[in-house]
């Protein structure tokens, strides 16, 4: 009777056990998704953890251009981050990048992209809401931006020393995003 | 004036007051029962219902500040604009995320109510114990509302005019969705609180079995009602002419409803054998935690679909707590106390336990493929990182499979004598049936096509044919036909309910078989041209502005002519309303109740003159919800049943009171 | 009949009634899983023909034609790239209102014999009615959106939109903006 009893006892210990790692799952999940590194519905970002794709694009004014062999020579972390005068987000998002190395508490250089844009639209865009990249290339045609497979603009992507891609975000920055995200990311590559 | 009243301050205040009262209908009765004190446990009942009193204030509140377009409340701005029709201005506050919250207490309160009301037959201590679950749910529900999804806050300044509401739930079908399907998913509480309440005491008896089958019909009524009118506004208003796309919504509905329909027929045993005691307070904890689980997966977002309000995980995170509080507390409840209950009678395989238990097992299995379809895409990209998605071919070859045992058991089960039943009376009654199964069967291998189908029309008869052989076995259907109405007036109505709602699910199954036949076309038309779909001839006639209160529409004129004759004259519509920059297909459906014809309008190519149309034609469409609606009056009916009323021994005056339900109360009370 | 074998029945019918589902769920994951793939990975790894896979990528500018099956159902002809390989996407039926060249898009579909892709469902990515809450606060915030003029810019107008298109900016509406990127490219 009593390995009986222990039987039921285990049996009806059961569906609590199930409940909890569904809920730890769940919890996992919401904590991703407040972080970001967790979105059931996205689309995987095809470059992360892989070598930047080739690309050499030209300059930007006020900035000058880049191509992927000198971001792959770097000896410190970048943000590569797309943008475009046209997308609202993306003026959205200029305050977090101008502060960015206050809300890190070290310096992280900022290279742009600009997507599909007219040069002189965007430097008139830099000009209005001020510009945090250290250096600015037009990729006039998107064809840079579809072997980085951006979705959109604004895009962001954290270029470890060595050219890899170490970290991505769809959609603005946000300060909760630098300091919850980006800062762990950079901490983890170790630089 | 009324709006001066009922300000958004005071409805805050009365959520506020509401949640206060909520704890301590949870901590009161429940010391009470523990210490057996009569008065803290009668106490129940007197914060139940002044905790719904506070509700429907707050409740009211929300709804004077939407019908007087008062637009410095930020809930109202931000769903409601002057121009809605005020018939949505009312729907339109249960329209989005935080009115629907408040909504969602105000019914739990209602359940809390409704037993208070008509549970005076329960024993003290139960009902104490009872209405302390409801409030103490309620309570963690009244918080989610005030702290994360407040409906009260100001906006400032307030704008001159509202962002209205998503064009798509500007709908007569959906405005009343939210509460059929809360009173559903909520109303599971009460078997929930049951339940818990039964581990408590440590005992669970067949008088238990009586108490916890009238609010779980109820609820299941309720929910069934709810997704069917929502698979219906789905069929008619998406435009996409299915009725059920295995969206995890759907699912996140589907699955309570399934796990209910399991209780409630475990229940019965419990109520009759005084066996399956364990597994039925399991089902009950298990289809509200699905209930609670669904609506915080579709809340958080970690679930997206079509349906899905705005989501924002923080508010998950607080959901997520409540949910560990009531379902892991409840589970850990059951862990501590189940294995010690006694366990039940005796009963042979073959026999209408036996058919329970078979019943219990299939839907049991159709809910955890369907689970499991459904969580499987979040959980394999939380562990393996893998975007992945699950369709409706993993659901229409699991589930489906398991549906045919069940469908083909359920024509049986009700024949079946209690303990111990023999094979040759069941063949016997099931004679009749199983002949126009089988007509069904050879006339649908000639005319229709695919196995399913053919099956699944099959099945339908036998159970609709099951569930009037039972009836007519019942009823004595050989005897004087003159008394025959009055020996029907007698059958008990649980039984007549239980068959009106077999029969319904095969209506619905019939419905699903002639939907497999259905015929659509995709065509670019020009005014004048005559398109050929399932036997009609279609013509378009034009396409024409109309205006309407808030939207700009293009209307097209179609006319459906079979053979010569003009069967119907179809109106589908694109409207763009300015004020979302929206626009939406108006499907046009005509119906003579054995099939629709559904057109809807697509892109118009100024440029060639032409529009994009697609057209269906939809056998036995209607049949789908038709038998849903069975399926809830079926409920409905056996609820009247005076045997299994609510504290047996009431009076008979009380007996139209019964069919009021927590959500008619809510409406009532509104 | 005993305890014990009353016991074993309910045991007997719980094993089987879970055992098929486990089957039938078992079966079913194996076939119907859908797999999210990228152009070129679609045509690396070809999948088993009528086997349903969610392509993703960019529409192609200017790929975009519309042809006519037999019965006149207008089909929808496009390329979808993921930078490496781009697929030819046939799709017979009404495209989203948001879909656009350029843009990314969803298809739901199977790979043919002619190694091009038949989509049975295309989804845009960006949902028009889609803007993030942050993102509504801070245009709130920053002027570029009074929530008394109006609803905010729709994200299907993200991608027309100068800066200097809002009435809070201060720069006039350029004559001839930017169109949608896909136009230009």
């Amino acid at each position: 009777m009593s390995t009986s009893l222990g039987r039921r006892r285990l049996l009806a210990l059961s569906p609590l056990l199930v409940a909890g790692g569904a809920g730890i799952g769940f919890w996992r999940m919401l904590h991703g998704m407040s972080g970001g590194s967790f979105d059931p519905h996205d689309v995987d970002a095809p470059v992360l953890n892989k070598p930047v794709p080739s690309f050499d694009l030209p300059a930007q004014a006020p900035g000058r251009g880049f191509s992927a062999a000198e971001l792959s020579g770097l000896r410190a972390p970048v943000l590569v981050n797309f943008f475009a005068s046209w997308c609202v987000p993306c003026v959205v998002e200029m305050p977090a990048l101008l502060a960015l190395p206050s809300m890190l508490g070290r310096p992280l250089p900022v290279w742009g992209i600009a997507y599909k844009d007219r040069t002189e639209d965007a430097s008139g865009f830099l000009q209005r809401s001020g510009n945090p990249y250290t250096r600015i290339a037009a990729d006039c045609d998107g064809r840079t931006a579809i072997d980085w497979g951006v979705s959109g603009v604004p895009e962001s992507f954290l270029i470890r020393p060595g050219g890899i891609v170490a970290w991505h975000t769809a959609g603005p920055l946000s300060s909760g995003m630098v300091t919850e995200e980006l800062g762990p990311a950079l901490r983890r590559i170790g630089a | 004036m009324l709006s001066a009243i009922l300000s958004p301050e005071l409805g805050r205040f009365a959520l506020a007051l509401s949640c206060c009262l909520a704890s301590m209908q949870f901590a009161l009765p429940l010391l009470g029962a523990a210490r057996r004190r009569p008065g803290l446990m009668r106490s129940a009942s007197g914060f139940a219902a002044a905790q719904l009193l506070a509700l429907v204030v707050a409740f009211a509140c929300l709804v004077v500040a939407a019908a007087t377009d008062d637009f410095s409340v930020a809930n109202v701005a931000e769903n409601s604009a002057v121009l809605k029709p005020m018939l949505y201005k009312i729907t339109g506050v249960w329209g989005n995320h935080e009115g629907s919250t408040l909504l969602w207490c105000l019914i739990l309160a209602a359940c809390g109510g409704a037993v208070a009301a008509f549970g005076r037959g329960l024993p003290d201590a139960l009902r104490a114990r009872v209405i302390a679950v409801l409030g103490g749910t309620a309570a963690g529900f009244e918080l989610f509302c005030l702290f994360t999804s407040d409906p009260f806050d100001r906006a400032w300044p307030a704008p001159p005019d509202g962002q209205g509401m998503n064009p798509l739930l500007q709908d007569p079908g959906l405005a009343f969705h939210p509460p059929i399907l809360y009173a559903g998913y909520v109303g599971f509480a009460v078997p929930f609180a049951f339940a818990v309440a039964a581990l408590l005491e440590g005992r669970v008896d067949a008088a238990w079995g009586r108490w916890v089958r009238p609010w779980t019909v109820a609820a299941w009524s309720f929910l069934s009602a709810g997704i069917a009118l929502g698979s219906w506004w789905s069929y008619y208003v998406l435009g996409w002419g299915g009725y059920w796309f295995w969206d995890p919504v759907e699912n996140a509905s589907l699955l309570p409803w399934l796990c209910g329909t399991a209780l409630l027929h475990s229940a019965i045993v419990v109520e009759k054998r005084e066996a399956l005691k364990i597994w039925t307070v399991l089902l009950a904890i298990a289809t509200f935690s699905l209930s609670l689980s669904g609506t915080f997966l579709v809340r958080s977002g970690i679930l997206n679909s079509v349906h899905s309000f705005a989501n924002d995980p923080a508010r998950g995170v607080f959901i997520l707590m409540l949910l560990a509080l009531v379902i892991g507390g409840s589970l850990a409840l059951f862990a501590w106390r189940a294995p010690v209950l006694a366990a039940g009678g005796l009963f042979a395989p073959f026999s209408r336990e036996g058919s329970l238990v078979l019943n219990n097992v299939l839907l049991c299995s159709v809910a955890a493929v369907v689970l499991t379809g459904t969580m499987y895409p979040p959980f394999m990209s939380l562990l393996r990182g893998q975007a992945i998605s699950v369709g409706a071919p993993f659901f229409n070859e699991t589930a489906v499979p398991l549906a045919v045992p069940l469908l083909a058991a359920m024509a049986a089960g009700p024949l079946l004598p209690w303990k111990r039943a023999r094979m040759r009376p069941l063949l016997r009654r099931l004679r009749v049936p199983g002949a126009l199964a089988a007509a069904v069967l050879a006339l649908g291998a000639w005319g229709l096509q695919g196995v399913m189908p053919v099956l699944a029309a099959a099945l339908g008869v036998w159970v609709i044919c099951g569930a009037v052989a039972d009836i007519a076995g019942r009823v004595g259907w050989r005897r004087d036909p003159r008394t025959l109405p009055r020996r029907l007036r007698l059958l008990p109505r649980a039984a007549l309910g239980a068959a009106l709602a077999h029969a319904g699910a095969g209506v619905s199954v019939l419905g699903l078989a002639g939907m497999s036949q259905a015929s659509h076309r995709i065509v670019e038309a020009r005014p004048g041209d005559s398109i050929t779909v399932g036997g009609d001839r279609w013509v378009l006639r034009g396409v024409a502005d109309v205006a309407g209160p808030n939207y700009d529409a293009r209307v097209a004129t179609l006319d459906v002519y079979r053979g010569h004759r003009l069967v119907a004259v179809l109106h589908p519509s694109r409207r763009h309303f300015p004020a979302q920059d929206q626009t939406t297909g108006e499907v046009a459906i005509h119906t003579n109740l054995i099939s629709d014809l559904y057109a809807v309008l697509g892109d118009e190519h100024p440029e060639r003159g032409t529009v994009v149309l697609r057209l269906h034609r939809n056998p036995l469409a209607p049949w789908i919800w038709l038998g849903a609606l069975l399926m809830a009056l079926g409920g409905a009916l056996s609820l009247s049943d005076r045997r299994i009323r609510v504290g047996a021994p009431t009076p008979a005056r009380s007996r139209s009171r019964e069919l009021r339900t927590p959500a008619l109360e809510a409406a009532a009370a509104e | 009949m005993t305890r014990k074998s009353r016991r074993l029945w309910l045991v007997g019918a719980c094993a089987l009634g879970l055992g098929s589902a486990t089957t039938l769920a078992l079966a079913a994951f194996r076939q119907d899983i859908v797999f999210f793939m990228a152009p070129s990975q679609l045509l690396a790894a070809e999948p088993a023909a009528g086997r349903t896979i969610r392509l993703g990528g960019m529409v192609v500018a200017g790929s975009l034609h519309e042809e006519h099956a037999p019965d006149g159902t207008p089909i929808a002809r496009f390329a979808v790239t993921d930078g490496q390989k781009a697929i030819t996407v046939r799709y017979a039926g009404i495209l989203p209102d948001l879909f656009r060249e350029g843009q990314s898009v969803v298809a739901l579909g199977s790979l043919a014999a002619d190694r091009s892709f038949r989509a049975s469902e295309v989804l845009a990515k960006h949902d028009e009615t889609y803007m993030p809450k942050d993102v509504a606060d801070a245009l709130r915030r920053s002027g570029k959106w009074d929530p008394r003029f109006g609803p905010p810019p729709s994200a299907a107008s993200w991608n027309n939109m100068t800066a200097a298109a809002r009435p809070a900016t201060d720069r006039p509406v350029a004559a001839d903006a930017p169109g949608a990127p896909a136009g230009r490219s």
